[in-house]
């Protein structure tokens, strides 16, 4: 019902008169250069990652224009080389693992608790100037010589290599570190600064989501570190724990480097998580199916994700015990993801679904990360990941989970967000354009992928046999399609920012705390504090059109919230 | 799940534990003479269960430490669990990569045995 | 990053009036020096478990190699003294007392004391670095360097043996002993830069402690500085009998 009326034109805004937020209350360069303001470090982090995700997104562009033609089109080999390995390189260290959790987690975090800030809000902005340290190093690699290893740095060849794997290494060393403070700074932030009446289980699910994430940040990240720590003295002093030559064992250095890159899969799909099972709720109109479930869900998730780290080393040399035991572990994953996609499901069964540019996004979100999670069963399975490993069907696998899964939920974040950060409402119609043109040329690139794949095309090849030309050339024209869809995206929320009308509180109807302020917030984030009950109880809130917007139902209001929270 | 440590807002702060000197000298001795223990048991023959020895006692040092001069013995149950919890990891990180090592062991010392011949 | 850590403590000179005086030394966004303590110490720990996982990466690495190579330890701990690692053992274990004692001085408002402490602290540490100094430099005289490096100079192979017992039985070289002393370098070289973190930290809580910033309302810092160089102990306590005393 709502969204019709969200989309008039109309002018009526919100009267109230623009009052001080965190946006207007001080000005210029500094006052954003030396924020300890969570909501302008989150705006900040925004901006930089969706530079980062601009000229990783240049690199895959480049990658599938070299892919039109079975031989050489616009690159050399070389050069084809660099530009997949920066791709996944910027995408991964720059793009996916700081997104959800230091733009979104930043900016909503505090105000879901109900608290004024995050514990450490120095903290908070030294990561976020690590964060443009390392990729500041990393750019630097790309200009020293670039980096030809692959984002993971496999070695021997990364001790052999000519290109600027130091520098590269001490700038993912540097994003290490920003992401275990942001990590750090949240688990303290949940601990310590909530409310008392804020307890774990009224906690909205995304805070428990990156609860779980901020878990893997702590303890994956350092074990980054040190491996990348060991690849730097390799690689300048020759230690050789990593080397052959020297008597080391390169099988090591995948143990070292999957034990935090697999759980980093889970520090980029957690959250991504989170913020699905927030929207799914609110626009169904229905508390989230199975509250408690979702939570530990989360944390299983995180724990689990430690212990199958081998299913990346299936054909490394592992030992055929090991390779036994994580794939059993492997699937034990999907468990609880599995739970998480039912009770989305059994959220939305007979709730009034409100298709928003946000939900349309979640319902991408859950189409595209079924596919990948089924797809990964595929790749856990010993004997089918001999044929599939290292092919086309991985890349398209992880691209379904990362970037239909990651990615999208980022966007739906960023629309759904968008009005309380912004305090501007963008235009419905054109965002579920965006949308529709997102989910679909996203398929149109990556599906063919699976069928290459399947067949038998390896993954970082710069040739192939023509057999395969169409379904590349399916992929670059769906590549296109794709980038042009974001752009949509982009213009849409940047046209809001000049022509959008005013944000109301709550334009979702949603119970969760930073819908209780207003739009933008105030710098302390609540004018009074702000006192909780479920953040899943919708029928707490009515449509005010004089607000054009949602307020607390008034009791007398409450007739038929019994009946409904009973089914 | 954490019930136990949502922290209540008071008024006043009063820390905690202020240890006694003497629990903190008496803690130094045993740490000393656990060194020397471990020194001495270095010179006996023990085998295989020299290491065994030597990291009993480490373990046995390193509790010492954090319970009296980190004064986990007198802090919130949170930290000595979050304590524990990294171990545990670190322990599930070590123990997975070593039996992998050791099982693929035999085919590189069968490689490099015939590449020596 | 630590001093980021305990910086944050510090937080900003509280400006707003809340419900109760707000101390100089609460930061404006936590309600009670209770919860700043709190989150400070939680944020603490969290930290030194990334340490833990940090070190775990070359603990790791070691219990691989010991486990698959364990002639090349046995082998070359000969090279190792025990007496310089046993004496730096006891030098840390000394600096850990004096920090604990520094930390009850500071939660005791004797300030005094407490520059005292931190005084001695830094001593031992600088103790603990020069007898690692004469160890690393003999060794690099001797040859005895990482994998890539590693070039034993005949004649100072046994410079240091204190049992001569195992020495007859160890004569030949095995292969790859390079390896030993990679994971020995870095194993100690990372401990040795965290040692030098700490030293920095330690001068800084001297500072603010000559200062007279500490007393028992207010001594955080101190007792997270003191957290943190007690990590460094504790994994100098795992290291000792790892590389020195191996049979």
């Amino acid at each position: 019902m709502s969204v019709l009326q969200m989309e008039t034109e109309s002018a009526a805004v919100n009267e109230r008169p623009s009052a001080e937020n965190y946006l207007n209350c001080s000005h210029g360069f500094w006052s954003w250069a030396a924020t300890r303001d969570h909501k302008r470090i989150a705006i900040m982090y925004l901006i930089s990652v969706l530079g980062a995700f601009l000229l990783g997104g240049i690199f895959a562009i480049l990658i599938r224009m070299e892919l039109w033609t079975p031989q050489r089109t616009i690159m050399d080999h070389d050069t084809y080389n660099h530009t997949f390995t920066l791709h996944g390189a910027v995408m991964t260290f720059l793009f996916i693992i700081p997104s959800i959790p230091a733009a979104w987690g930043n900016f909503v975090l505090p105000v879901m608790l109900g608290a004024k800030d995050v514990a450490f809000p120095k903290m908070n902005l030294a990561s976020y100037y690590l964060w443009v340290g390392g990729a500041l190093f990393l750019l630097a690699a790309i200009v020293l010589g670039g980096l030809d290893t692959g984002w993971t740095f496999y070695t021997p060849y990364s001790t052999t290599t000519n290109s600027s794997v130091i520098t590269a290494s001490i700038g993912v060393f540097i994003l290490g570190f920003s992401s275990i403070f942001t990590g750090l700074n949240f688990i303290v932030t949940m601990h310590t600064m909530r409310p008392v009446w804020m307890t774990w289980f009224r906690m909205p699910l995304f805070l428990w989501s990156l609860y779980a994430t901020s878990i893997i940040q702590v303890l994956a990240t350092p074990v980054l570190g040190i491996t990348l720590t060991l690849l730097v003295a390799e690689r300048a002093l020759g230690i050789g724990i990593f080397d052959p030559k020297l008597g080391g064992d390169p099988v090591l250095f995948q143990h070292f480097f999957w034990f935090y890159s697999h759980p980093a899969v889970y520090i980029m799909i957690l959250p991504a998580m989170g913020i699905i099972s927030e929207i799914i709720s609110v626009f169904s109109r229905k508390p989230i199916f199975g509250y408690r479930f979702v939570a530990y869900s989360s944390i299983a998730i995180a724990l689990l994700g430690f212990l199958v780290w081998g299913h990346h080393m299936f054909t490394s040399g592992q030992s055929r015990i090991s390779a036994i035991v994580f794939s059993a572990l492997t699937f034990s994953v999907s468990i609880p993801s599995g739970i998480k996609v039912f009770n989305w499901l059994a959220t939305m069964y007979r709730g009034s679904i409100i298709l928003t540019t946000p939900m349309c996004y979640a319902l991408s979100f859950i189409f595209l990360f079924t596919i990948g999670g089924l797809t990964g069963l595929f790749l856990g399975a010993l004997a089918t990941d001999i044929h599939l490993h290292d092919t086309y069907f991985v890349v398209a696998h992880f691209h379904y989970v990362m970037m239909g899964g990651t990615l999208v939920s980022f966007i739906a974040g960023l629309f759904y967000w968008w009005p309380k950060m912004t305090g501007r409402m963008y235009s419905e119609f054109w965002g579920r354009l965006g949308c529709f043109g997102v989910f679909a040329a996203f398929n149109l690139t990556f599906f063919p992928q699976f069928i290459l794949g399947a067949r038998g095309m390896p993954r970082r090849y710069y040739n192939y046999p023509p057999e395969f030309q169409l379904y590349h050339q399916i992929s670059t024209v769906g590549a296109f399609l794709l980038g042009a869809s974001l752009f949509v995206a982009a213009f849409t929320l940047i046209h809001s920012l000049f022509r959008g009308r005013k944000a109301p509180a709550n334009p979702w109807g949603a119970a969760s705390l930073e819908w209780q302020t207003s739009s933008p917030p105030p710098l302390h984030n609540f004018e009074s504090d702000p006192c909780a009950g479920d953040p899943y109880d919708l029928d707490s809130q009515i449509y005010d059109p004089d607000l054009s917007g949602y307020r607390f139902r008034v009791e007398s209001e409450r007739l038929h919230s019994t009946n409904d929270s009973a089914i | 799940m954490h019930k136990s440590t949502v922290t209540p807002i008071t008024a006043h702060a009063n820390h905690e534990h202020i240890p006694s000197i003497r629990s903190l000298v008496a803690t130094f001795a045993i740490l000393i003479v656990l060194t020397v223990v471990t020194l001495y048991g270095s010179t006996l023959s023990l085998g295989s269960a020299e290491i065994w020895f030597s990291m009993g006692i480490a373990s046995v040092k390193a509790v010492l430490v954090a319970l009296f001069f980190m004064h986990l013995k007198h802090d919130k149950p949170f930290n000595v669990l979050i304590v524990v919890f990294s171990l545990a990891f670190a322990a599930i990180f070590i123990g997975l990569t070593m039996v992998d090592a050791n099982a693929y062991q035999t085919e590189i010392n069968t490689y490099v045995e015939s590449e020596l011949k | 990053m630590l001093n980021q850590t305990a910086a944050n403590v510090v937080g900003s000179q509280g400006q707003e009036n809340h419900e109760q005086s707000h101390p100089r030394f609460l930061a404006h966004h936590f309600h009670s020096s209770e919860q700043q303590f709190d989150s400070g110490k939680l944020g603490m720990w969290l930290f030194l478990i990334t340490e833990v996982m940090f070190f775990s990466g070359l603990f790791c690495a070691y219990a691989v190699y010991r486990s698959t190579h364990p002639e090349i330890f046995i082998y070359a701990h000969q090279f190792l003294d025990a007496n310089l690692g046993a004496t730096n053992t006891i030098v840390l274990l000394c600096s850990s007392l004096t920090m604990a004692l520094a930390v009850r001085s500071a939660q005791t408002s004797q300030q005094k004391m407490l520059v005292v402490y931190l005084t001695l602290t830094l001593i031992f540490a600088a103790v603990f670095l020069s007898i690692k100094y004469v160890e690393y430099s003999h060794k690099w005289h001797a040859g005895l360097l990482w994998a890539g490096d590693f070039h034993p100079v005949a004649g100072h192979e046994h410079a240091h043996d204190g049992d001569g017992q195992d020495a007859g039985k160890t004569t030949v070289m095995p292969r790859d002993v390079g390896v030993f002393f990679s994971i020995y370098y870095a194993l100690t070289g990372l401990h040795g830069i965290h040692i030098l973190g700490g030293m920095g930290a330690i001068i800084w809580i001297l500072i603010r402690a000559v200062r007279g910033d500490f007393n028992a309302e207010y001594y955080a810092p101190v007792d997270f500085v003191g957290l943190y160089w007690h990590l460094v102990d504790l994994i100098w306590i795992f290291l000792f009998p790892l590389l020195y005393l191996i049979h």
